[in-house]
């Protein structure tokens, strides 16, 4: 197991997607995580880009701002974990380079864990950046504005903590999907599509009707933002959140359903 | 786990495999030796990549066993310190170097990286080790696939159409590398579709078409059915007989009549004429003798068979196979 560790390691970093998506995911949060924090502090009743458009915002108090501000990476850049993790299923039926992997490891449930572990490892990497830089942009721009940034505060380091995690999970999550979905195009253009369009519609939608917001919860972006405990959709009253940990283990399932249905199918079919 | 499994030997015992209502692979058996260099022959199409697989445990066989020394490839620990397999030139990363293709897979190969730089010296292509794979040619690629298969040193080869893409100088190299592995007492398994391809390479040979065996024995054994001969044709059947056993001339044991075969004739009037195959004997002494005997002949025609019309004449050359044979490695394919 420790050598498949090794391999499955090594495809992702002699690779070079793998930092071409971090880049462009460090660019994308220091963007959003900046505008975010001048828009609720300086913007008043601007709204931003709501989803839903219309509603006056919610005065915010700086607790919320901040919580807000700092686990943006969760909201809108989980993205970039869930689609290398999926990559690194896809790339090998893409490149056919999943047979000299199941000939290096025949059994294929070796594989597949191997897969999972190395892409919570490279999750974590992702979290990680993409939570310090989100922080460190969100504090500078607060701290720059004159508003407090609650960085001495140790329930501000755990939500930092708790977005890195849930971007990890997110990385689980795209592994998995990635053993479903094994068509490279097809599973960057679902993720992209739900990620960015599908979930998104669906938390307003639900959020209209008196029985939709509890199904909401349990979306999987919904369930990434309750780990941190930070939502803009929450802040901007459309959603509420379960526990963080209600969250995670809603996102394990997600990803636990996925690898079982991968495992039987992709992982089970004649390689030819 | 068989008592009879040969030490590094590979066991086909009644090998089939159907992907739909296509039989790519049906009741093979065939047994490869190591310390030799085994040609798996057949034209495209005949199931030789599918029986490949299933040595390999990628694709499970519908019924049948294939081994190595006696073992299913997914019951074999750190398989690739015992089999070294390169199926396809295309397996690469197109963004990975040489080398840290090499590095992906040590680590169960149970190698340093340093093993890495060696194969690829071996292989002859150190200058290229840092470039990525996604420029190389296919001869390059072919000697990286190469490399991959020797990075634990293993005792047995199986290589599908290693020649291919390989220019003239390349398929001489690969020749000498591959007698050299045999020499060493390892097995070696070769694939092709061209007999000439691997002619000088190989000692034994395996041949399959649509799936299923048509010959299995030496190069040598097959290299006789090769052997000069005659096609003779007359309408005094029982005279043709009688000088064939008053001569002594031995009858071709096997016949691959039919087009696109050198030398061979088609039969005038079936009821009326015998035509024979005789071997080890040319057109000179069997019409001089047919002329003493006075035997009237119809025609009379060297057949100077080659051991690639032997290869076409066994695999049912020359003739397209039927569409259900034609692609069964793709199961997409198959459905034409």
């Amino acid at each position: 197991m420790r050598a498949a560790l090794v391999t499955e390691y090594r495809k992702i970093v002699t690779t070079r997607l793998w930092w071409v998506l971090l880049l462009v995911m460090v660019g994308y949060m220091m963007f959003i995580a900046g505008f975010m924090a001048w828009a609720f502090t300086q913007g008043g009743g601007m709204g931003g880009p709501t989803p839903g458009g219309g509603g006056e915002q919610p005065d915010l108090t700086p607790e919320a701002v901040v919580r807000t501000v700092y686990t943006i990476a969760v909201t809108f850049g989980y993205v970039f974990p869930v689609v290398v993790g999926a990559l690194s299923v896809t790339t090998e039926f893409r490149h056919q380079t999943i047979t000299p992997t199941l000939l290096a490891e025949p059994r294929r449930g070796v594989v597949l864990v191997a897969k999972l572990v190395a892409g919570l490892v490279i999750g974590v990497v992702f979290g990680t950046v993409a939570t310090l830089v989100t922080a460190g942009t969100g504090a500078g721009v607060l701290a720059a504005l004159g508003e407090p940034t609650f960085l001495g505060e140790a329930e501000t380091w755990r939500t930092l903590a708790l977005s890195a995690l849930a971007l990890a999970m997110w990385s689980v999550v795209g592994v998995a999907l990635g053993t479903v979905l094994t068509n490279q195009v097809a599973a960057i253009v679902v993720l992209i599509a739900f990620t960015q369009f599908v979930e998104p519609v669906l938390r307003v939608v639900l959020a209209l009707t008196s029985w939709g917001k509890d199904i909401a919860s349990y979306l999987p972006g919904a369930a990434g933002e309750a780990v941190s405990g930070g939502s803009f959709y929450a802040e901007a009253g459309m959603a509420s959140l379960l526990d963080w940990w209600q969250g995670l283990l809603v996102l394990v399932a997600y990803a636990v359903v996925l690898v079982v249905v991968g495992r039987a199918t992709t992982f089970r079919r004649d390689i030819t | 786990m068989s008592p009879t499994a040969v030490e590094d030997g590979i066991s086909v015992r009644n090998l089939s495999k159907s992907f739909g209502a296509v039989r790519a692979v049906d009741d093979l058996s065939f047994d490869v030796r190591p310390g030799r260099v085994t040609g798996f022959l057949g034209p495209n199409g005949a199931g030789k990549t599918t029986t490949l697989r299933m040595l390999l445990g990628l694709v499970e066989p519908t019924s049948g066993t294939a081994t190595i020394s006696g073992r299913r490839y997914a019951d074999i620990e750190r398989p690739q310190r015992v089999v070294g397999a390169a199926l396809e030139a295309a397996s690469f990363h197109p963004g990975r170097t040489a080398l840290d293709h090499l590095r992906v897979y040590a680590p169960q190969a149970g190698v340093a990286d340093a093993r890495a730089h060696e194969v690829l010296g071996l292989v002859g292509l150190s200058d290229a080790a840092r470039r990525r794979v996604g420029g190389f040619s296919l001869g390059m690629r072919q000697r990286l696939a190469l490399a991959t298969t020797l990075l634990a040193d293993p005792r047995v080869l199986l290589l599908d159409e290693p020649a291919n893409g390989l220019d003239p100088e390349g398929i001489r190299w690969l020749r000498v590398f591959l007698r050299a592995l045999a020499a060493e007492g390892r097995t070696v398994l070769v694939s092709s579709h061209v007999l000439s391809e691997v002619e000088q390479t190989v000692d034994d040979v395996v041949i399959i078409a649509r799936g299923r065996l048509v010959h299995a024995s030496t190069l040598a054994d097959l290299e006789r059915l090769a052997a000069p001969g005659v096609r003779v044709t007359s309408p005094d059947v029982a005279g043709l007989h009688a000088l064939v056993e008053r001569q002594g001339w031995a009858l071709a044991p096997l016949a691959p009549a039919g087009d696109g075969v050198p030398g061979a004739l088609a039969p005038a009037g079936a009821a009326t004429a015998a035509t024979l195959e005789l071997r080890d004997v040319d057109a000179a002494t069997v019409g001089a003798a047919a002329f003493r005997a006075g035997l009237e002949l119809h025609a009379l025609a060297p057949r100077d068979t080659g051991l690639e019309s032997i290869f076409l004449g066994l695999t049912g050359g020359g003739t397209p196979p039927p569409p259900a044979a034609a692609a069964p490695t793709t199961p997409a394919g198959g459905a034409r």
